[in-house]
Formats: C-alpha cells, structure tokens, sequence
C-alpha cells in the first residue's frame, strides 16, 4: 500500500465512523433524511463562498456549507411548526430548492471564469475520495474530535433528546439549543464529508451505520459504539477494493467485470460495502433479523400445532380414558381446521416424536403423550373456567380465547390460575371438566365448504 | 412578443424551453399533488435518484441509448426502490424513514459503479442526468407529422396525457385512498395497487423528464408545487388546478430569469418554485405564518381585554376603596405591549371609562364583564360537583375556560348544576342575558 492509499484509508475511515455516531441520531429521531437535506442544502453555500472569496478556498467554502446546510434544517423545522406541511414534504421542498439555487449558482459561477473554476465543485457533487490529501485528513481528524466531544459531554441530553424529547422539555432543558447542537454538529460531519464522497453519498454514510447497529443492540451506548465501528469498516473495506489492495491481497480482482478496467470510484464503494453489512444485519441479526424473527415464528407455529394435536387427540379420547382409543385422522379433521394431508403429516411428525403411537385405524396418544396432553388440557380448561368466573364470558364462547392463548400460557400464570381456581373450591390437580361440550366443531362453516 | 425579445434573443428557443419545461412540470406537479397528501414526497426524491442503475442496466442488455428500453429499465427500478423500502419497514423493522435513505443511497452507488464500469463513452454523465440540459432542448429535434419539434416534446408530452388521464379515470379511488385508506381497502379496491401505479407513473415521469430536465428539477415539480397549493386550499380539485398553474408559472418565470441571469435553467425554475412556496408559507389567508400571527395576537388581545374586564367587575364586587388607576389595571394582567393595547381597546369600544387615575366600567363594559365572571363560576361550580376537584384548584382552569365558554354552555353548565346561585367559594354567580356572541375568544 502507497502512502497516499494511507492517507485515503485513515481519511475515509474516520468519517465513516464519525458520521456513523451522529448519525445514529438521526435514524434514532426518525429524521435519517436529514443526511440528505444538509448535504444538497450545502451547495448554494459552498457556491455563495467561492463567489464572495473569488477562489476556492476550503475552509471558506465549507463554512458557506454549513451556514447553508443548518438554514436549510432551520427552515424545514420552522415550516413543520407553523404550518400544515409535513415534515417530509418540508424536506423535500428546501432540499430541491436550495440544491436548485446551488446550480444556478455554480452555472454563474462557470460562465463567470470558464469550466476551471467548475471541476472544483464537481468534486463536492460527486466526491472524490481518491484525492485525499494529508491536510484533509487532518482536518477530517480535528472536526472528528470535535463532533466526539460534543456527544460525550451531551450524551445525556442527547439521549433524552432522541427518546423522549417531550420529557426534555418538561425538565426545562432548553430542548431548541440541544437541537441545534445536534444538528450543527451533523452539519459540521456532512459538509467536511462532502468533498471526499459527494452529497448522495454523504447521506447514505449517515443513515447506515446507526440503521445496521440498530439491528444489534437496545442501548445507545454500545449503538453508538457499534456506528462507529460500522461506519469505519466500509470506509476501510472500501478504499482497500479502490485502491486494488484487495485484489492484491487475493490475486485476483473481485471488481472485475465489465468492458473496463477503470478503478471504481471509492465513495460508491464505501456505501455499497455499508449496504453488504446493513443487509446481512437485516437478515443474520440476532433477534430482530429477518432469520431470527421468521425461526422464532416457524418455532411458535410448531409448537401450537403439536400442542393442538395432542389436546384434540385428548379430549376425543375422553370419554374412554384411561385406554387410550386409536382416533381416526377423518375424526381429527372435524375438530380442527387442518387439511388432511396436514393432519396426516403431523401425526406422522408425532409419533417421530414419540408422543403419539399410529395405529392402523388412525393415531393414538402415547404414555408420554398422554401426560403432555393432560397438562395441556389443564391450562386450556383453567383459562376457560377463569374467563367464565373472572371475566363473565358465556361458556360457549370461551372456548376460541383459550384455544388462542393457551400456547402462551407460562408456569407461573398455570400456576396462579391454579391457586384461585383452588381458592374457590376449584380442583386443585385433576384435569377440571371442560365448561362446554367437546364435540362442538370449529369453523363448521369452512367444514361444510370442503364437503 | 416585442418584450419577450427583449428579454432573449432567440425568441422560438425560449418559447420551446417554456413549453417543454411547463408541461415538465405539470405532469410532475400533478402526481406530486398525491405524493404531498400520502405523506410520499421523499419517495419521488429516492425514485429520482434510484432510477441510474436501471437506466444502466437497461443500457448494458440492450447495448443501445434507446429510449423505451431506459424506460423499462427506470420504471423496474423505481417500483423496486418502493418495494425494498416497504420490505425493510413491514417485515426488516427498519423505520421508514431510514429505510428509504438505506434504499435509494445504495441504489444510486450501485449506478455510479455501473455507470463507471460500463459506461464509458457513453452519454450518460450523472451530471447532466442531475441538472438537466434545458437550454439546449431546442437542438434534438424529431420529424412529428411533418413538423420539427425537440425531441423533449415527443417524450413528455404523452407522459403527461398519460398522467392526465389516470387522474381522471382514477379520480374517485384516488380520493378515496390518498385520504383514507381503510376505508379505500373495505370499500373493495386495492389500494395496494394503486399504490404501485402512482409509483409507476412517477418512475415514468421521472425518466421522461431526466434527460432534458434532469432530476433536481422533477424533485422540485413533484413536491413544491403541490405542498404549496395544499397551504392554499382545502379541496383536491382546486389544489391539483394550483400545482399546475404554479407549475406553469415557475417554468415561464424560470427561464426569463435564467435568460436574465445567463444561468442554468432547471435549476432557475426550481428556486422560482421555491419563491412560490414561501410566499404561500407567509401568505396563504388560511395556513400562512402571517394569517396565523395574525389570528395568535388577536385571541392574546381577547383574552387580555377579557381578563382587565372580569378583574374590574371583582374589583366592583368587592366594593374597593379607591379605583384602579390605568397603569395599575395593565400591571394586573401581566403588563407589557398587549396589556396596553387592550386598555386602549377597551376604551375605544366604550365599555371602560378611563381617566389618568381611575379605569371604571361602563354600563355596557359591566354587562359584558358579568358575563365572563358568569362563565368563569359556572366551570369552577361544574369542576366541584363533577370532577370533586378541591376548591382551590379550580380557579386555574375555569381562568383558561372562561374565554371560551360561549351562551350554550352557559345554559347547559346552568342546566347540570343544581343551584346557580353562588360558585363553590360562595361568590355570587351575577346574571344578565346572555353574550351577544356565541364565543368570545377563538
């Protein structure tokens, strides 16, 4: 790796994370567009200051940025306060009208000295990444610190601010301030990323690291943590795909597709490394990912049809208890809205399990089956009796409620159903009788369809 | 046209911008009307940038710049951008928000590194595709039925019947879901769909518009326009008549500007766009800051007029000693500005009579007075007996209600209340026909 490879790397990393940490704010406040707003409403600015400079001068030109960039959220916050335009149409209005004044500004600025002068602002259109220098990135450094401190010392306030910013105000905590320090600061973070990977970009930098970290954790500490660790990795892994380091590492280049041969642009890269880990976040989270959540519904799915087979099995085989009667899957079919080959394939999955036995003439419950079944039938049967005593519902009607929550029914709540079922001279360890006629069968009117 | 040559030299290249970015604008202005009431103005904004790859990927697999192919190509894309943001924020738990940002951010660089990679020597500069060419429309020009018109015109203009004609034959279920979709969905028509069609068409509209326009200027028409009409109107069919009009107008005022100026035209158009939107902000006789100032400092003034009305009533109940003089009585209402106006104000509608020493009501002032002290016992009696607040919490409110308690809910608070002689403090409740207004402050 080149020196100037380096300096882009360390460059390109420390924004990521910077721009990470504040942004979790944003998507925090529901106002991730924000990104996108400051950096088109910078242009007009950037464009204001070369023509009142006469050169291009950085910091100048970045302080015209940023005066533009925190007008343009002032403006979107004082519309949404006074009249009926919402927050989004807000957005949408100061940032096409700022970035549409930043055009016609840079065209006067082009016809004013000739395409020259115009390459400069290019840059901030579409970032250039690639021509980091060593001064850039020191001042990428030092507005880094400064946006670091910022949120150290207003973390709490911050925090209030982004969750219950209400609560904020009732403390007296002059909420106008705290805002405007946010927003300054995430001003301050976009226009000194703009140069480096342009104004699109720039948003996405902002928005995904605190969305990906969203994924992982509940706290904003280590979210705020996790951003910047998220934030400084695609600004890492992109730059290293750039600049051909990967292709080095690997011996071959994983970029290489299409007619040229051009090195890739960096921002791109940088974002859509960002995406890859936002997207196997969106998936392989723990808990909220996408796996997760569609395993522990599958799980929850499973266990309430298995639970459901063994108290139907049960309760049909009650009258003949302690025998244990085979039951015929036809017979099942009526007590249940299940398809045949549904029914058929959980018995089979049952007796797998071990907790049904097949018979020639259909299926019957097992030993363990049986004790299962009867604890099953147990919660069901408290939770009617409790509807029918506690709550006054008609005993004909309880049977639906119990039947859907009785799968989520923990110990402990079986348990205190027992003791006030028991305090009224309920039975304290049979299974009780059931409050309604068992033969009843549900969704008779889809039963009647199939026929 | 004498003017209009005296503004630009070349008088049919004007007229054509005119018309091309007029009619621009007004389809986007159109669904933009939409996007503003469903609360999807950004949803333009990401399906504007979002459209490169697609119009990239159209470019590769069909190895030509041909219009309907990048048409496909862009509409696949935009409808994608809708679908993946809806995906992350149904069933990723992601915010909507984000989810957009998340979306069309990527997209756009999937398109930059496409664009790079593919695109060489091609004309498909992102800057242009941002800023748009519209000076030079005048130049590409097609054979339509003998005549030579610019190219722009054979793109947009059937996009804008297009958009036209789905309003019309779409009117009642476009009503109908932009305003309330529950009842769109139970009334039997899927607003899903409708959904994706207006997504549909405004990926249309976007790439229709793009290679003249460019993107920033069919953000600008797809919201400006439209959340400016709604500050100015509360119907849908005069607010899509204004975004059209205002439409046209930033189109006209756009160019003689940019022309003026010697300046990018697009970019021209939205900031007269933007012109249009503040002065609805400030103006507007209904939602505008000024109307609303307006109507906050009148109600402030009532309610300071009615407080030095009901403070000189008690003051009479209680048989004083020595009349309030003038700078005592606006010191007794918080003083300041408004107090003082509302003494002067008072004076002007002759119900106090006031003297350097002494603010004393007349006859008409006390008739007026006894009416807001009426209000203001009836509620401390009503919050007593209905709402066993303790008596000395109930001054605070009943101060606050008084003002808007008008002749009706007088006479039901009198009608609720079993003796309306006195107010729980034993205060006697004065009498009097009732206000001449139903309410008194707004």
């Amino acid at each position: 790796m080149t020196f100037l490879t380096w300096i882009v790397l360390i460059g390109t990393s420390l924004l990521g994370s910077v721009a990470g940490v504040l942004g979790c704010f944003a998507v925090l406040r529901r106002r991730a567009l924000v990104g996108d707003l400051l950096s088109h409403a910078a242009l007009p600015g950037l464009c204001l200051a070369f023509l009142v400079l006469g050169q291009r001068h950085f910091g100048g030109m970045l302080f015209g940025a940023f005066c533009t960039g925190l007008a343009g959220v002032g403006l979107v916050t004082l519309v949404c306060r006074w009249t009926r335009t919402k927050e989004d149409a807000a957005v949408g209005i100061v940032l096409s009208t700022f970035f549409g004044a930043g055009i016609v500004l840079s065209s006067v600025i082009q016809n004013q000295e000739g395409g020259g002068a115009k390459a400069g602002l290019e840059s901030y259109i579409y970032g250039q990444a690639a021509g980091m220098v060593l001064q850039d990135v020191l001042w990428i450094a030092m507005v880094s610190a400064a946006a670091l401190v910022v949120v150290v010392l207003l973390f709490k306030e911050f925090k209030v601010l982004s969750f219950d910013p209400a609560f904020a105000r009732t403390q007296g905590w002059p909420t106008l301030a705290l805002d405007l320090a946010m927003m300054g600061t995430l001003a301050l973070v976009t226009v000194t990323g703009l140069p480096a990977v342009g104004v699109v970009l720039m948003a996405a930098m902002l928005i995904l690291p605190g969305a990906t970290a969203r994924f992982w954790t509940e706290r904003l500490g280590p979210m705020l943590v996790l951003s910047g660790i998220l934030g400084a990795a695609p600004g890492t892994i992109g730059t290293l795909l750039s600049a051909g380091v990967v292709a080095g590492w690997l011996g071959f280049d994983p970029l290489a597709f299409g007619p040229t041969a051009t090195n890739l642009p960096t921002g791109p890269l940088i974002v859509l490394s960002g995406t890859a880990l936002f997207l196997f976040s969106v998936l392989f989270a723990p808990r909220r990912g996408a796996v997760a959540r569609l395993w522990a519904a599958a799980r929850l799915r499973s266990t309430t049809a298995r639970e459901n087979l063994l108290r139907t099995l049960y309760e049909l085989s009650e009258p003949r208890l302690p025998d244990r009667p085979a039951i015929a899957v036809e017979q099942l079919l009526t007590h249940r809205a299940w398809r045949a080959w549904q029914a058929r394939w959980l018995v089979r999955w049952m007796s797998w399990l071990g907790l049904v036995e097949r018979t020639p003439e259909g299926a019957r419950l097992s030993e363990s089956g049986l004790g299962k079944a009867r604890g099953l039938v147990r919660t069901h049967r408290l939770w009617e009796r409790f509807l029918i005593e506690r709550a006054d519902i008609a005993p004909d009607h309880v049977d639906r409620d119990a039947d859907m929550i009785e799968h989520l029914l923990g110990r402990e709540i079986v348990d205190a159903l027992e003791e006030r079922l028991a305090a009224q001279g309920g039975p304290r360890d049979a299974v009780p009788q059931s409050p309604h006629e068992i033969r009843r069968t549900k969704d008779e009117g889809r039963m009647s369809k199939d026929k | 046209m004498a003017w209009l040559q005296s503004l630009s030299p070349d008088t049919e290249t004007t007229l054509w911008v005119m018309l091309i970015g007029a009619m621009t604008n007004t389809a986007c202005a159109l669904l933009g009307c939409y996007l503003v009431l469903r609360r999807m103005s950004l949803l333009g904004d990401a399906i504007s940038h979002a459209v490169l790859p697609g119009l990239v990927v159209a470019f590769i697999l069909s190895g030509t710049l041909n219009v309907g192919y990048m048409f496909l190509g862009a509409l696949a894309v935009g409808l994608l951008t809708s679908a993946l943001t809806e995906t992350l924020h149904r069933h990723g738990g992601v915010a909507e928000d984000a989810a957009m940002g998340v979306v069309f951010t990527s997209l756009f660089a999937l398109g930059v590194i496409l664009i790079k990679r593919y695109g060489s020597g091609v004309d498909l500069d992102p800057g242009c595709v941002l800023e748009g060419l519209l000076e030079f429309v005048d130049l590409n020009r097609v054979e339509v039925a003998g005549h030579s018109v610019p190219r722009a015109l054979v793109s947009i203009a059937p996009v804008l019947a297009l958009n036209l004609l789905f309003l019309v034959v779409f009117w009642k279920e476009l009503l109908v879901s932009s305003f309330d979709p529950a009842l769109a969905t139970t009334m039997g028509f899927r607003a899903g769909l409708l959904h994706y069609v207006l997504m549909a068409l405004v990926a249309l509209t976007t790439v229709a518009s793009f290679e003249q326009v460019g993107s920033i200027l069919v953000i600008a028409m797809l919201i400006v326009p439209g959340a400016t009409a709604h500050l100015l109107t509360d119907r849908l069919r005069t607010m899509l008549g204004l975004a059209a009009a205002i439409a046209v107008a930033s189109a006209v005022l756009g160019q003689l500007a940019a022309t003026r100026w010697n300046t990018n035209t697009a970019g021209m158009m939205s900031v007269v766009a933007g012109m249009f939107y503040l002065a609805a902000v400030c103006f507007s006789p209904r939602y505008g800051m000024l109307s609303v100032l307006v109507g906050n400092f009148r109600n402030a003034l009532t309610i300071v007029r009615e407080d030095l009305l009901a403070m000189l009533y008690r003051l009479e109940e209680l048989a004083a000693e020595r009349p309030l003089g003038p700078r005592e009585a606006i010191q007794a209402v918080g003083g300041g500005v408004l107090a003082t106006l509302g003494l002067w104000s008072l004076a002007r509608r002759g119900e106090i009579q006031r003297d350097h020493s002494a603010v004393r009501l007349t006859e008409r002032g006390r008739r007026r007075a006894s009416q807001i002290v009426r209000s203001h016992r009836l509620w401390e009696a009503y919050l007593v007996r209905y709402l066993g607040l303790p008596l000395d919490h109930v001054h605070e409110p009943a101060a606050h209600m008084e003002h808007y308690i008008g002749g009706r809910l007088q006479e039901q608070l009198a009608a609720d209340l079993e003796q309306t002689g006195t107010d729980p403090h034993g205060r006697q409740i004065p009498h009097g026909e009732p206000p001449p207004a139903s309410g008194t402050a707004e």
